[in-house]
């Protein structure tokens, strides 16, 4: 009996971490109860990106999008949608500004400016089922190549789709398959990188969970195009579940015979295989990621010869990343020219972002190029939380930079991040409000670059660490002048002179908010306070008498019983002793302690 | 064969997974996992053991070891708690999640319990931003944990 | 074991239809079945599946088929609607499991409205 009805369960991290697996367990035995299994199916899918509404039920055909569905409401779903045909309101999304509820997923504002390509089946179809996908036309992308098109004819198609690295620096695809193809050698390599280290991105690892198959046929294509047999993809330990869905994949790609000896009958063979990283972010990049895969210390080496003449086992491998290698088969199968219509002059398609902190709605988003920092914040992501002033974006992660309330309806794509001192680096966006401290911000990247430079070179080492020491001072209130431009000359010296892509962008997230956000270094240095009321040293604690009941909450939890006054009378912080804790301010339930 | 300092039958096992690689080239991330995944973290002893076995020098696996902050050279607690220290994570107060933990377990040095129920390390963003500040403890991930729920994610594990 | 690019769309075409559920295009025709309490007291279950299992049959891709509630026509259930995109709705009554498949193949097959089990409320 066809199937009448189907019920889709977000299956990414985001959603079984709000417990999307008992939910579709809840869901399978109402379904069971009222005998319906032949008629209506409950499966998981991957990742729909509304991360914050999780977890995420679909049913269709009926096209009614469910948020935040709980055990209980997962029970109500059956009985009135499944069986009834009644739609539960309740769990349908509400519009937080006009308090519409909008049943259909493309009504819904952070759906409707996307353009979903690299996502195109994440939350569509089941990732560990190859049926599925080779039902939404995958694997042709591989047969059309394999049948109808030489190697070269592959390249020049993704060359003029406009395609370029969703890793980091934006390299034209095309260009890399190019180069690898040229390098004579008997044997070479494909590498996916799937190593997503930047912290608050994680695109790559939703796109591994809920379409792995895209990113295989992408690699295959890949290696027919530059004559390479064997292909590995690097992954972070950090993503059991992207593993997991990875090894299904491969293995029911063996069993069809898509990966392996002479693919589709013909006399192309290529296979693949996981590597798990172990925690280091320099092997996202190229060269620290070969020697990471020869099982060495993931350090980066100087380049050239670049990877494409000379890389993983001395032999010529392409490296290219998991967004990227999932644009690859839509490419191919609908033109280079439908690709290249898509998106600015030189930065053409989509990019799939990670939109997380201070919004509404985090979650991933896929949206074309040249879209404006505005329409994602505030069209799709919903605008800041609890109605506070927006004051920066922060995107490409630790080699990134901050990006001003004045930037926000530039049209973003490669070239534009990177005159704004930014950079698309992977996606990760992170929106900033009035509650975030700028240095403190620049101090989190910097501590970040400084644990995880690899050590190999001089600025990057050193520098990276006087850079810090700064910080601290500055943050902790003891910054003098002369400190805010040995800060600035290190980090240029630190970007001109190191030897990898980690040395030279890390100072990026410091010289952007020097750039942007100046008085606030200032007011750190001149006035010893933080305007935002982060750092812990410059603040201080005040009672506001008008508000203040004498309740005595907050002198019997001060540790240091700086805090005085008689019961029913207004109480007095004595400065002097005051450690700065800020227990106080939790306590207080009147509202009459404030920070400056 | 030299002496070992180390739990002998442990150390067996360990041979028998060497000894059934082929391409011993490269292998030696993975023969770290494994090693870490039976003996709980990487003693001396074992680190020479693999060392020989795969004929390298002890001063490589020593260096890839400490090069990757998965592996440890520390034994651990019986329930490894990670928070996420991620961006996303930060900017919605991860820091005073943390210290919340180290407060119940009283951690002052290093970052495991004394009773060795517990070890508490940082990683970088596990990619649930949506739900910062995260913290997963034995691979089960916690979202939008608060200071005062800390107590209680504790306690699940507490016999 | 696929061998050829002719296996491989065979096993695509043979899966397609289950992806047709979720393809949630606004140009396409809805077929939708009053399944409250009273619609399934009077079968519309069968109705339903027999619908669902008709336009599989007839190979029509541009239609889906959904469930709703109660229609207000409880003497006349089960009920079944058909609509056009840009068209007004065409409510039938009394659909057992032979007029749902008869629907499928004069109405949303051929565009053929059967007036005589059309609801006039």
């Amino acid at each position: 009996m066809p199937l009448r009805m189907e019920l889709l369960v977000c299956g990414g991290t985001g959603c079984q971490a709000s417990n999307s697996s008992r939910v579709l367990e809840v869901l399978r035995e109402g379904i069971q109860e009222a005998n319906l299994q032949e008629e209506v199916r409950v499966l998981m899918t991957g990742c729909f990106g509304f991360c914050e509404k999780g977890p995420i039920v679909k049913v269709m055909p009926d096209n009614i999008f469910y948020v935040e569905v709980d055990e209980e409401s997962a029970r109500k779903i059956v009985r009135e949608h499944v069986i009834k045909g009644r739609i539960v309101e309740e769990k349908i999304y509400k519009e937080p500004e006009t308090e519409e509820r909008l049943p259909e997923q493309s009504s819904i504002p952070f759906y409707k400016k996307q353009i979903r390509i690299a996502l195109r089946n994440c939350g569509k179809i089941d990732p560990e089922n190859i049926n599925e996908y080779i039902a939404s036309d995958g694997y042709m992308a591989l047969a059309r190549v394999l049948t109808e098109m030489t190697p070269e004819e592959v390249i020049d198609a993704v060359k003029r789709s406009g395609l370029r690295g969703r890793g980091g620096g934006g390299f034209p695809t095309g260009l890399k398959w190019e180069a690898t193809r040229k390098s004579k050698s008997d044997v070479k390599y494909i590498i996916c990188n799937a190593d997503e280290g930047d912290p608050g991105a994680f695109m790559d690892r939703s796109i591994l969970e809920g379409d792995p198959h895209s990113v295989l046929e992408g690699m295959a294509i890949a290696g027919y195009a530059i004559g390479a047999q064997f292909g590995y993809i690097y992954v972070r330990a950090e993503y059991p579940l992207a593993i997991h869905r990875l090894r299904i994949a491969i293995s029911q790609a063996r069993e069809m015979g898509l990966l392996g000896k002479n693919i589709l009958g013909t006399n192309f063979s290529f296979d693949v295989e996981i590597k798990i990283g172990a925690g280091a972010f320099i092997c996202g990049e190229e060269t620290a990621l070969i020697n990471s895969i020869e099982g060495g210390r993931g350090e980066p080496t100087v380049k050239p010869p670049y990877p494409a003449q000379v890389g993983l086992w001395k032999k010529p491998t392409n490296i290219n990343n998991v967004e990227t290698f999932a644009n690859v088969p839509p490419i191919i199968l609908n033109g280079a020219e439908w690709f290249s219509s898509i998106g600015t002059e030189k930065s053409k398609g989509t990019k799939v972002f990670a939109l997380a902190g201070k919004v509404n709605n985090v979650g991933l988003v896929e949206v074309p190029m040249g879209i404006t920092l505005r329409e994602i914040i505030y069209d799709l992501g919903g605008g800041i939380k609890g109605g506070k002033k927006f004051k920066a974006v922060q995107t490409g992660g630790p080699s990134g930079g901050c990006i001003p309330a004045e930037h926000l309806d530039t049209p973003i794509d490669y070239d534009t991040l990177n005159a704004l001192g930014s950079m698309m680096g992977s996606g990760g966006m992170i929106v900033m409000d009035e509650d975030d401290c700028m240095v403190n911000i620049a101090k989190f990247y910097l501590e970040f670059s400084c644990d995880e430079s690899c050590g190999r070179c001089t600025a990057c080492r050193v520098g990276n660490k006087r850079m810090l020491e700064i910080l601290n001072k500055i943050t902790e209130g003891k910054g003098e002048m002369e400190d805010l431009e040995m800060l600035k000359e290190l980090a240029e010296t630190v970007k001109d002179s190191s030897l990898c892509g980690l040395g030279q962008t890390s100072p990026n997230p410091v010289l952007s908010t020097m750039k942007f956000f100046y008085d606030e270094y200032l007011a750190h240095v001149k006035d010893k306070s933080c305007p935002a009321g982060v750092c812990t040293e410059l603040l201080k604690y005040y009672i506001i008498p008008e508000k203040c009941v004498g309740c005595t909450a907050c002198a019997k939890v001060c540790p240091v019983n700086v805090i005085h006054g008689e019961p029913r009378k207004v109480h007095v912080i004595d400065r002097e002793g005051c450690i700065k804790c800020g227990e106080c301010y939790r306590t207080c339930r009147f509202g009459a302690i404030t920070r400056k | 064969m030299a002496k070992y300092d180390v739990d002998e039958v442990k150390l067996r096992q360990l041979e028998e997974y060497i000894d059934s690689i082929e391409q011993k080239e490269g292998a030696l991330i993975g023969v770290l996992y494994k090693a870490q995944e039976i003996f709980g973290y990487l003693p001396k002893d074992v680190q020479l053991f693999i060392a020989r076995k795969l004929g390298i020098f002890a001063a490589k696996v020593y260096g890839v070891a400490t090069f990757y902050s998965y592996f440890t050279m520390e034994p651990r607690g019986k329930h490894v708690i990670n928070v996420c220290m991620g961006t996303a994570c930060f900017v919605k107060g991860a820091d005073k999640i943390l210290e919340e933990i180290k407060k119940e377990l009283d951690i002052k040095d290093g970052n495991m319990s004394k009773d060795g129920l517990f070890t508490v390390d940082t990683l970088r963003c596990v990619g649930a931003c949506g739900l910062a500040p995260v913290v997963m403890v034995d691979g089960k991930v916690y979202g939008r944990v608060k200071v005062e729920e800390v107590k209680g994610i504790l306690d699940e594990y507490r016999e | 074991m696929i061998k050829s690019i002719e296996e491989l769309k065979q096993i695509r075409d043979k899966y397609k239809d289950v992806l047709q559920n979720r393809e949630a295009e606004e140009n396409k025709i809805r077929i939708l079945v009053g399944m409250a309490t009273c619609g399934i007291a009077a079968g519309a279950r069968d109705t339903i599946n027999a619908i669902v299992d008709e336009v599989h049959k007839e190979n029509i891709n541009n239609a889906v088929v959904v469930q709703t509630g109660c229609m207000g026509f409880c003497y006349a259930e089960p009920t079944v609607e058909v609509r056009f995109p840009g068209k007004s709705p065409v409510l039938y009554g009394k659909v057992d499991a032979e007029r749902g498949r008869e629907i499928v193949r004069r109405h949303v097959k051929n565009g053929e409205v059967i007036s005589e089990w059309v609801l006039k409320g």
